[in-house]
């Protein structure tokens, strides 16, 4: 039987090297392209004549605007809005990704399970709000590192702490989505492992297949659940560092 | 003229009955609606939390054992950025749930 992490082996599907560099177009960077592709066609063809009242696709992207548009107002307040479309690009993104991860055939993949590749978002994320704090409000932004009201002998202590617990920002953002991607993508796998060999056995053990042919069931809608939540989550935590960026505490 | 007024009671009357309707439509739709967003975003916290935990335990080692390597000091500054990590790991949970809670804003006014 196929082993329940193999779902996430990086595959070459045409090979590529640069200089000594492998730049193979690969099954991950496939499904990046197809996540490109789906939310794009999602978007363009749903705003493609605009209606006063809007059809069941125009509603459906209008719908999706409205949701960030709301996060980043709830989180950021106005000054964030200039901001939208990167977050709207981050939530329409990580949240196709994890859906489209979710369909199953042969070569399905989910790109979000590689901490390589949410790393590098959540990188980017903090990279950019960093320089966003640092442009608005120049080196008086490394006084978000400093605690207000502590007494000198503190502040020894609190900005290393404060200093490690912006530095965790990406990995626990990175973490999150990766954790929340590889575990419930696992569980299906070995679940549905339970149904083949219990089926493959025969007789009472056959029929007992049902169980856990049940729990997949079950376990499916879950994961559709937490596919939408960590693309929220991810697109809210944006907001959140956002926000802290520029208005600081 | 009583005819208008007439009319536009019975108008007002249709209104106000189709406004209670569909505030009642609304009611019944709201609990199961609310029920299954908490349930999200309750699994959503709990997996924030968890998160901020590690991450700031995680750079903590990180950071350490860098330090470490370019100092030469194993392993004494990895101690010390562990249980800063710890540090903050704990202090991230304890905003992050402060954030999560926006019924107190006058508490939070203190703090700052």
């Amino acid at each position: 039987m196929a082993s329940p992490l193999e779902q996430f082996t990086v595959k070459p599907w045409v090979q590529i090297d640069v200089a000594g560099y492998d730049i193979s177009f690969t099954n991950s960077a496939a499904a990046m392209v197809a996540t490109l592709i789906v939310v794009t066609l999602f978007v363009t063809i749903g705003m493609r004549k605009t209606a006063l009242v809007p059809g069941r696709w125009q509603s459906g992207v209008e719908m999706c605007y409205e949701f960030v548009a709301k996060m980043l107002g709830d989180t950021a307040g106005p000054d964030g809005r200039k901001y939208f479309p990167f977050i709207f690009t981050l939530f329409m993104f990580v949240l196709a990704a994890n859906l489209i991860g979710m369909v199953p055939w042969l070569h399905s993949f989910t790109f979000t399970s590689h901490i390589a590749v949410t790393f590098a978002m959540a990188v980017f994320v903090f990279l950019g709000v960093t320089l966003i704090g640092f442009i608005t409000h120049g080196f008086k932004f490394l006084g978000f590192f400093v605690p207000h009201g502590a007494p000198w002998y503190l502040l020894l202590i609190l900005v290393p702490i404060e200093i490690i617990s912006y530095l965790s920002r990406p990995i626990s953002l990175s973490v999150r989505l990766f954790a929340n991607m590889v575990a419930g993508h696992t569980m299906l796998k070995v679940f549905g492992g339970f149904v083949v060999s219990l089926g493959a056995l025969g007789g009472v053990f056959a029929a007992s297949a049902f169980l856990p042919f049940a729990f997949i069931v079950a376990l499916t809608g879950l994961e559709l659940l937490v596919a939408c939540l960590q693309a929220y989550v991810f697109a809210m935590l944006t907001c959140l560092y956002l926000n802290d960026a520029l208005h600081m505490h | 003229m009583t005819d208008d007024e007439k009319k536009s009671e019975e108008m007002k009357a249709t209104l106000d009955d189709l406004n209670t309707r569909v505030n009642a439509a609304r009611e019944a739709n709201k609990p199961k609606k609310a029920r299954g967003l908490n349930e999200a975003t309750t699994y959503g916290i709990a997996t924030r939390l968890v998160a901020e935990l590690v991450a700031g335990l995680l750079v903590g080692v990180f950071v350490g054992w860098y330090l470490d390597q370019y100092f030469g000091t194993k392993p004494w500054l990895m101690v010390v950025m562990i249980m800063l990590g710890a540090a903050a790991g704990i202090t991230n949970v304890m905003r992050a749930a402060k954030q999560l809670v926006p019924s107190e804003p006058h508490d939070e006014d203190d703090e700052k």
